[in-house]
């Protein structure tokens, strides 16, 4: 299903949680809405679903508008946080629910349930409560429930908040495949950036009520349009006289402006590691390394700029204390009016003059 | 060491002391009874059953506690989803005065019956020329019983809706669900314990009620004359064989309900 949202705006009392969001979505398209807590994701999605009225602007799917379309006539399936799964009800009861609102005949509504059981691998637990079931298995009757009466949109609230991180990563791409197969238009609202970088082909990024950016998840890393986009997506340290880093002297042209650096943006290490690049690099001091199971994450201290970076496990370890040479790649800089993305004009100069 | 051994004599003497008042209080007088009841034999208890005008004040008071009781279902029912999804001035109010029943004396409560539905009221009358009568009815007998049990099945459902996720029912309405039938398929299995076992409790109640009934009842013996008034007259003529055993009727029958609350409780729990 094609979705278009205008100008959609929503208050909770004096509260704007959702304040003019345009965008468009299409069919077949796997969307992550991401963004911190109490940001405006599942208001967004609430008003898709039909749970929640809309104050102004328009949603249409298909082209047609749906504002004041009731929950029951959109033709939406809704995975919540918790499930809400229906406690006295079988897992096959469950999933037939939707199907006989819709009164399919019994012998449909049996092939169906068995079809979607086949799916979401839960073969064996038809008969069994949802009490009975564990956190990743009643996940899996909450979305085939939702499935089973054939939407033409699914949308999920933090589909995977409530598992276990291992669980959870299976459940991911399990979902991603799932939704690949379908072919089904799917919206879900996480906080978790990992998950939406992950599973999206494109992400909303969701800030105090606004979308901020939407692109795919690569766009979105190489090419934020905020320093919020920047800064919740990736690591980053923020650094404030972003002029003092050799190799980055033009940005005091711009008064105020300020830098973020990701740690994968830096690198660091002996003067002999760098060879022609190491005109453009700086003394720095290791201040402390932290192992990080598959690397190593190294704070260090240029003048009076800490930075955090990673290194790998099979260069040469490095001390605390130790005087080591720091290469800055490119920074992100940012002020009141604009944001860029700066590279380092020393390592660009096709010949270093080396003195 | 010592503090183990210090909180080891504790924990046992709380327990002690606990069982100890159960036992005094609840098991010896329950034993009483029965022990009593059957202390002529088996054949003095059954002959002072069956005496009609026991079994019929038994049957009686079986019979309009179970009316009561439906009365209760439906009305406790719904004025608990009113006190918990409508938001209305006076709501608290309400909420506070479903508890009178429980804390008014239930002489009192035959009193106001007595005085609101007499002959001479407005509503007694108006029974009269619909054809009816009332006081010293069974009508009265019900209304009594309706009145001392109404706080059982609300405040026992009360709970339950409150603690029922709003999504649930959110999650019937996108699978296309109307919101009657989500009422009936979503909604009230969610009630349907707090339901039953407080009109378990409702029920066992207005079996035994005495205080409010016998004031408004007549008790006319064959007629409107139910178990514990039954009980209270035979004693004030002296025949405790027969109150006895309509009193071990009546507890057996409330020992019953409580286990089967008891046992739906268990269930929702295994939930």
């Amino acid at each position: 299903m094609h979705v278009e949202v205008r100008g959609l705006h929503k208050k909770f009392g004096s509260f704007q949680a959702v304040h003019d969001v345009n965008f468009s979505i299409d069919k077949g398209q796997l969307i992550g809405l991401l963004g911190p807590s109490g940001g405006g994701k599942t208001s967004i999605l609430r008003m898709l679903a039909g749970l929640e009225t809309v104050d102004s602007g328009d949603i249409l799917f298909h082209g047609q508008r749906v504002n004041d379309l009731p929950p029951q006539e959109r033709g939406i399936g809704f995975v919540f946080q918790n499930y809400a799964l229906f406690k006295h009800m079988t897992v096959a009861d469950n999933i037939a629910f939707g199907l006989e609102v819709k009164k399919w005949s019994k012998a449909k509504i049996k092939d169906r349930v068995a079809e979607l059981v086949e799916l979401t691998g839960l073969s064996g637990f038809e008969r069994r409560l949802p009490h009975q079931l564990s956190g990743g298995q009643r996940q899996r009757v909450a979305f085939a429930r939702a499935l089973a009466p054939e939407p033409q949109l699914l949308l999920l609230d933090e589909p995977f908040a409530a598992i276990d991180a291992k669980i959870r990563h299976e459940l991911r791409s399990w979902l991603r495949d799932m939704i690949d197969r379908l072919g089904i238009t799917s919206i879900f609202v996480t906080h978790d950036q990992d998950e939406a970088i992950e599973v999206a082909d494109e992400i909303m990024i969701i800030n105090k009520g606004r979308l901020e950016q939407k692109g795919s998840p690569w766009e979105i890393y190489k090419d934020p349009q905020s320093p919020f986009v920047a800064g919740f997506i990736g690591e980053s340290t923020i650094v404030d006289n972003v002029s003092s880093l050799r190799g980055f002297d033009t940005a005091s042209t711009w008064p105020g402006t300020k830098a973020l650096i990701r740690p994968e943006y830096i690198e660091i290490g002996q003067a002999s590691e760098f060879a022609t690049k190491l005109s453009a690099t700086e003394r720095g001091r290791v201040r402390h390394i932290h192992f990080r199971g598959s690397e190593w994450l190294v704070e260090v201290e240029v003048g009076d700029t800490k930075l955090v970076t990673y290194r790998s496990l099979e260069k040469q370890v490095l001390h605390p204390g130790e005087e080591v040479q720091v290469l800055i790649h490119r920074a992100y800089l940012f002020n009141d009016n604009d944001s860029w993305i700066m590279e380092n004009k020393l390592k660009e100069d096709p010949l270093p003059v080396h003195i | 060491m010592s503090s183990v051994m210090h909180n080891r004599w504790w924990s046992w003497g709380f327990r002690s002391a606990v069982m100890l008042y159960f036992v005094l209080l609840i098991v010896f007088p329950i034993c009483g009874i029965y022990g009593q009841s059957l202390s002529a034999g088996w054949s003095a208890f059954f002959d002072n059953l069956s005496e009609p005008l026991a079994w019929n004040a038994v049957l009686l008071t079986v019979k309009l506690a179970l009316f009561a009781t439906l009365v209760n279902v439906f009305v406790g029912t719904m004025s608990a989803w009113v006190l918990i999804r409508y938001r209305f001035p006076g709501r608290r109010l309400l909420n506070s005065l479903v508890d009178l029943p429980f804390a008014l004396p239930t002489a009192v409560a035959g009193l106001m019956i007595l005085l609101l539905l007499g002959p001479r009221s407005f509503v007694g009358e108006l029974a009269e020329r619909l054809g009816f009568t009332i006081l010293f009815h069974e009508p009265a007998i019900v209304i009594a019983m309706v009145f001392v049990t109404f706080p059982f099945v609300i405040r026992a459902v009360q709970p339950l809706l409150e603690e029922m996720d709003a999504s649930e029912e959110e999650a019937a309405y996108t699978l296309g669900a109307t919101k009657a039938k989500t009422f009936w398929q979503v909604i009230l299995p969610n009630m349907l314990p707090g339901i039953l076992s407080g009109a378990m409790l409702a029920f066992s109640r207005a079996l035994a009620e005495f205080g409010a009934v016998v004031l408004v009842a007549g008790n006319i013996p064959g007629k409107t004359l139910i178990a514990s008034v039954y009980i209270f007259g035979e004693i004030e003529s002296d025949n405790v064989g027969g109150a006895t055993a309509v009193s071990v009727l009546l507890l057996t029958l409330s020992l019953l309900v409580l286990w089967s609350v008891n046992y739906v409780q268990m269930r929702r729990k295994g939930l």
